[in-house]
């Protein structure tokens, strides 16, 4: 049994997030983790198909939402769970700089979703006065949308903090379940957005 | 290492022993201790509340206040006193009884230890500035035109102590999926592990949809959203159906893990492998999974209309069916048993026909036109104190004393427990059988007062006196644990002579690396099957080597109480911005504890061989 | 052996306490002596599933017993070693299959009678009640009648009423336990249930969702009488004569205190008042209508209906119904003024029928 985690790069085996009991922990405990995740998106859908109709006087579903900056947003977000496939086919094969690079690239694109989906908050506030205070419909949307960006901001700072500390040090079996962990949430983060953007946008366009 | 040695250190390295732990028996007896602290306090609140209605229109204490007492009850012994007891026995139990050295998060573990007891301290903090009075269930719009900030500190404190329980439930997972020694396959599983790991998985997908009702409730009251507010097109059912889909898989979470310390209980002291354990584990699966969908037969008065009504009536009947099979499981395994009674085994058989009360009135109710009547009334109160007292707290109690010498490696007092026992039963069905009748001569739940001529007044009279019997035994098990902590007998490591599983394999308190060397797991039952085939111990399943241990941190008491500042910041900044500040800071905290974690790497530590082989096993 | 006899004395003793208390419910009050449509059907299903379960109780019970009896370990028989059973397929299948049965037997009627007690097919041929509850009071406007009470809800016997019922504020619930279970009262949306009482009586009602404070103090009436009786009662509240001087000069100088001490704004004493309408918001009344408040058959629900508790309740509420809404509402009036107001309120009486009608 070695306990050294930082060995030799050549040595390193084909997966290294997978090569430790505590990497396997990590993997299978995020899986779990975001099977509790899926129930919380569950239930603020169903609070928001609830509350959609009741705007209270204010704009509705199809008179605020436009296809086109969705569309874009969708875009960035589905690149960016590819480009975290290609980091994390680059990390099994023990090639740091290449992880680093397509991480980044994911990265970048999670932040162009990010400041989209603040232009298009800012946009319904002072363009449609539509607000988390103006209706149920306001507070469900901005619920549901808002927590997605959480999730989105929280995975920025996570993989931004991931690859500055582990710039120097290269990939080891310590930090390797870490983007491997990071990759599966990234993942997760985009499925939801696929149901925003099917159940809030689309549907809400037509109906 | 481990508690011999703590005790030769001074207070202060010990004190900090404990801050730190990571280890899964001292969180267990961390849990034990917290939950059993709450559990006196919602304890005091019960009796409060029988004072208030032994005579009719009483005055012992306000309305306000009454109302304030009745949602603190309910929410301490819920979130505060039961599960944490229960999480505490899981952690302790679970990990020795698959053969494990520890949980697959120590780390995450500790948090959420600390996150649930600030928060159950958060909660408490309010009785200072007015408690919560929206009864347990907290519904809006009464949560949300309560005034004050009691609501502010329910929603706070069960979002940190639901977030530490969501953590337990999650470690526990993967730790009975990844961590079982060998040869230990599903179906070979203890079955108090079995529903340690069920009773996970409805944590699992029960909390969040009570963390987003919370967070809703958060937001209508902190921040002026409109989901509960009727006036911008809001609706307060929303909040019943979060509520009841968390709160309905919630009692299957209290009562599970029972269901498996009864499962182990019984084949010890009948000297009997339990009856149909294949069922059994069946059964388990298929109470939690309708567990999910039954939730809005608390619902049924609401006007959902007569097909929801129905469905839900249906599904909810049809529980009856695995709980049955599980009664005559336990019955069978008796059946043809050498039966022996100490208090482990009292609670445990009182637990039967205790429960089965429970669940006759729970198929009851579960008849929708039926319903009509119980709803909210006492009959509601009979029948889920019969669950959850003579289902969980017996099955708490018949735990405790019969893994105490397991855990601490005395005996509880037999004598101080049989007391305890026969006063607390009696007591509990003197309190809560006649309340089915109250509810049904027209008491309502949650009232304050009863008028004078209603006919109300001795079914009261006696229930109320019949609290004060249970409260006797409550204290008669404390002198107990006190007494047992300074002269009790000190317990080998097969505690009953009977013992059957790996728990009783390892020493009477166990190192804090639990096993020198795996065991390798033959059977269900590995224990009795060693003793059967003449062996005195476990085969091991790997020669001694150095152990890998997780180290002790800080950190999760710092984060939590980070969050706990926070939380303190969010309840006030509502009529102070200057509170904003307690926000940001607590966040800060917390945010500088998990940068902390990320960046600086944690390896853990070994125990030699040659320590091992010194300290022996 | 002491365990568990002690265990069987003491469910006797449960039994035998359980029966006695069972016939002691007050009349009208207790749900156990059903006396109108709902609760008989309630009460059909109470009787069907504690019969089923009381049987599936014994059969566990004797089980048990038998158990702990023939197997408990007796001296000598510490060393005895059990056989070690791992199940047996045909008792399994019974427990399994006989409680499904057991369930199909009960789940059958229930959803029979849950359809049943929601048909509103005929509600427009029959009465209909929009019912508003607030904290802590019920309202009763009679629809198309223009008759508006507070408190006490008239029914003619043998007829189904219809309850339109809608919250003011928080959620309450309306239970008549003696007629009918319960429905919630929500802010947001109608519910609508109906009642049929067989007897002439007054039925205690109570609010069973916990709303405030005062939430155990929140009990009304429905008085049930005769359809004649009610017919006449409907008539008399239609022709209430608004501008009747009261009949003695204490009431008249009651009613110029009730009008100069802001009681208008909020109570009405014209039965026909209007204001009232289905929706969400509060808007109105927002204090019970007095048309017929002398013949009310408590003060605030709860007390009893003479003139020293009218008193007490106008001098201070809040001592009577904590959080109640009246508190603070119109200047702090003297004994003799809370008199005067009582005096004049008492005789409000506009009807012949009142709840000794109904035989209180």
């Amino acid at each position: 049994m070695s306990h050294d985690h930082s060995i030799d790069p050549k040595s390193m085996p084909k997966d290294p997030s997978k090569a430790t009991t505590e990497g396997k922990h990590k993997f299978m405990g995020l899986w779990i983790f975001l099977g509790g995740e899926t129930v919380l998106f569950a239930c603020l859908f169903g609070t928001y198909l609830a509350l959609r109709n009741s705007n209270a006087g204010g704009p509705t579903t199809q008179e605020l939402y436009g296809l086109g900056l969705v569309f874009l947003m969708t875009v960035l977000l589905l690149t960016s769970s590819l480009t975290s496939v290609y980091a994390i086919y680059h990390m099994k094969n023990n090639d740091f700089k290449k992880m680093q690079l397509w991480m980044g690239i994911t990265a970048l694109l999670g932040i162009g979703f990010l400041a989209c989906e603040i232009y298009e908050f800012a946009h319904y506030i002072h363009g449609y006065g539509f607000t988390f205070r103006s209706s149920a419909f306001g507070s469900s949307f901005y619920a549901l949308v808002g927590f997605h960006g959480g999730h989105v901001a929280f995975g920025l700072s996570w993989i931004i903090t991931l690859m500055v500390r582990n710039a120097k040090r290269g990939l080891d079996l310590y930090n390797a379940p870490k983007f491997n962990t990071f990759a599966l949430y990234w993942h997760f983060i985009d499925v939801v957005w696929v149901f925003i953007f099917t159940v809030v946008y689309l549907m809400g366009m037509v109906s | 290492m481990g508690m011999t040695s703590a005790q030769k250190r001074g207070f202060g390295a010990t004190l900090w022993d404990w801050l730190t732990t990571v280890d899964h028996k001292k969180i267990g007896i961390l849990y034990l201790a917290g939950g059993g602290f709450f559990f006196l306090l919602g304890g005091l609140e019960a009796v409060i509340i029988r004072i208030q209605l032994m005579s009719p229109e009483n005055n012992f204490i306000s309305a306000g206040l009454y109302n304030e007492m009745i949602t603190m009850h309910g929410t301490t012994m819920i979130f505060l006193a039961a599960m944490p007891i229960l999480l505490g026995l899981m952690n302790f139990i679970m990990p020795l009884q698959i053969g494990a050295r520890d949980v697959a998060f120590p780390f995450l573990n500790s948090l959420g230890f600390w996150l649930f007891l600030f928060g159950g301290v958060l909660l408490n903090l309010s009785w200072f500035t007015g408690a919560p009075d929206a009864g347990w269930t907290n519904y809006a719009p009464l949560s949300i035109q309560s005034p004050g900030h009691g609501i502010d500190f329910y929603i706070m404190g069960l979002q940190l102590s639901g977030a530490g329980t969501l953590m337990g439930g999650i470690n526990f997972i993967v730790t009975i999926v990844l961590m079982r020694a060998p040869g230990m396959t599903y179906m070979r599983m203890p079955l108090f592990t079995w529903t340690t790991f069920v009773a996970s998985i409805l944590i699992l997908f029960a909390f969040p949809a009570l963390t987003v009702g919370l967070f809703l409730m958060m937001f209508d009251r902190m921040f002026g959203s409109a989901f509960f507010d009727a006036a911008l097109g809001g609706n307060a059912v929303i909040w019943q159906h979060l509520f009841w889909i968390f709160g309905h898989p919630e009692v299957y979470i209290l009562i599970l893990p029972v269901f498996g310390v009864f499962s182990e209980v019984f084949p010890t002291f009948a000297k009997k492998r339990l009856f149909g354990y294949t069922a059994m584990v069946f059964a388990t699966f298929l109470i939690a999974f309708l567990g999910f969908m039954v939730w809005a037969h608390h619902m049924f008065t609401v006007g959902l209309g007569p097909v929801a009504n129905s469905i839900f009536a249906v599904a909810t009947m049809a529980i009856a069916v695995p709980t049955g099979i599980k009664i005559f499981n336990w019955l069978f395994t008796l059946w043809g048993g050498s039966i022996k009674i100490n208090t482990a085994m009292l609670w445990s058989l009182a637990f039967i026909p205790s429960f089965t009360i429970g669940g006759m009135t729970g198929v009851m109710l579960a008849s929708a036109v039926a319903d009509y009547q119980y709803h909210d009334s006492y009959f509601v109160i009979g029948h889920f104190h019969y669950v959850i007292v003579g289902g969980t707290v017996f099955g708490i109690l018949a735990g405790l004393h019969y893994w105490w010498p397991k855990m601490f490696g005395k005996y509880l007092h037999e004598g101080l427990g049989q007391i305890s026992f026969w006063t607390f039963f009696v007591g509990f069905h003197l309190t809560f059988f006649i309340q089915h009748f109250l509810g049904l001569m027209g008491m309502p739940r949650r009232y304050w007062v009863f008028l004078e001529n209603q006919g109300l007044d001795t079914g009261n009279l006696i229930s109320s006196i019949g609290a004060f019997f249970m409260s006797f035994g409550v204290i008669v098990f404390l002198i107990n644990i006190i007494y047992t902590t300074i002269k009790g007998k000190k317990a080998p490591r097969d505690a009953w002579g009977s013992g059957r599983t790996l728990e009783w394999t390892i020493s009477s308190p166990p190192v804090h690396y639990n096993f020198k060397q795996l065991p390798l797991v033959r059977g269900l039952d590995p224990l009795w099957i060693e003793k059967t085939e003449g062996n005195e111990k476990m085969t091991p399943a790997e020669p001694v080597d150095e152990i890998h241990m997780p180290n002790g941190s800080i950190l999760p008491l710092i984060m939590t109480i980070g969050f706990t500042i926070a939380s303190y910041g969010f309840i006030y900044q509502t009529g102070n911005k200057y509170w904003l500040i307690a926000v940001y800071s607590g966040i800060a905290i917390a945010l500088i504890c998990m940068l902390t974690r990320s960046l600086k790497d944690d390896h853990g530590h070994h125990i030699s061989k040659e320590e091992l082989e010194r300290v022996g096993d | 052996m002491r365990g568990w006899m002690g265990k069987t004395k003491v469910f006797f003793v449960f039994l035998l306490l359980a029966s006695f208390l069972a016939g002691c419910g007050i009349e009208n009050l207790t749900a156990l002596e059903p006396k109108g449509y709902g609760a008989e059907k309630s009460m059909d299903l109470i009787i069907l599933t504690t019969l089923i379960m009381t049987g599936v109780f014994i059969v566990v019970m004797v089980i048990y017993v038998i158990t702990l009896v023939r197997f408990r370990r007796k001296k000598g028989q510490e060393d005895y070693v059990p056989k070690q059973v791992e199940g047996n397929h045909k008792l399994e299948v019974i427990w399994t299959v006989i409680p499904i049965i057991l369930v199909l037997v009960i789940a059958v009627p229930t959803v029979l009678a849950t359809f049943d007690l929601s048909d509103d097919s005929k509600a427009d041929e029959l009465i209909n009640v929009n019912v508003k509850g607030n904290q802590y009071w019920w309202h009763f406007e009679y629809a198309g009648e223009e008759i508006q009470t507070s408190q006490d809800l008239y029914i003619p016997t043998g007829e189904r009423v219809y309850l339109h019922m809608l919250s003011s504020d928080v959620i309450h619930s309306f239970w008549v336990p003696s007629i009918s279970g319960k429905m919630d009262v929500n802010a947001e949306n109608v519910n609508t249930m109906y009642i049929e009482a067989y007897d002439e009586g007054v039925y205690w009602g109570k609010c069973a969702e916990l709303c405030g404070p005062s939430h155990s103090l929140m009990d009304f009436k429905v008085i049930a009488v005769s359809p004649d009786e009610y017919d006449e009662w409907v008539n008399d509240m239609q022709n209430v004569d608004t501008d009747a001087e009261p009949e003695n000069a204490v009431a008249q100088e009651g009613q110029e205190l009730f009008e100069a001490n802001n009681c208008m704004n909020c109570h009405a004493t014209d039965s026909a008042a209007s204001g009232i309408e289905a929706g969400p918001q509060n808007n109105g009344p927002f204090g019970p209508n007095l048309t017929n408040f002398g013949d009310r058959s408590r003060v605030a629900g709860i007390l009893e209906h003479n003139k020293e508790n009218l008193v007490d309740w106008i001098m201070d509420p809040e001592s009577i119904k904590p959080g109640n809404k009246m508190t603070g509402q119109y200047p702090e009036l003297s004994q003799d003024e809370a008199e005067s107001i009582a005096e004049y309120l008492l005789q409000l009486k506009p009807s012949e029928i009142t709840p000794e009608s109904a035989g209180d």
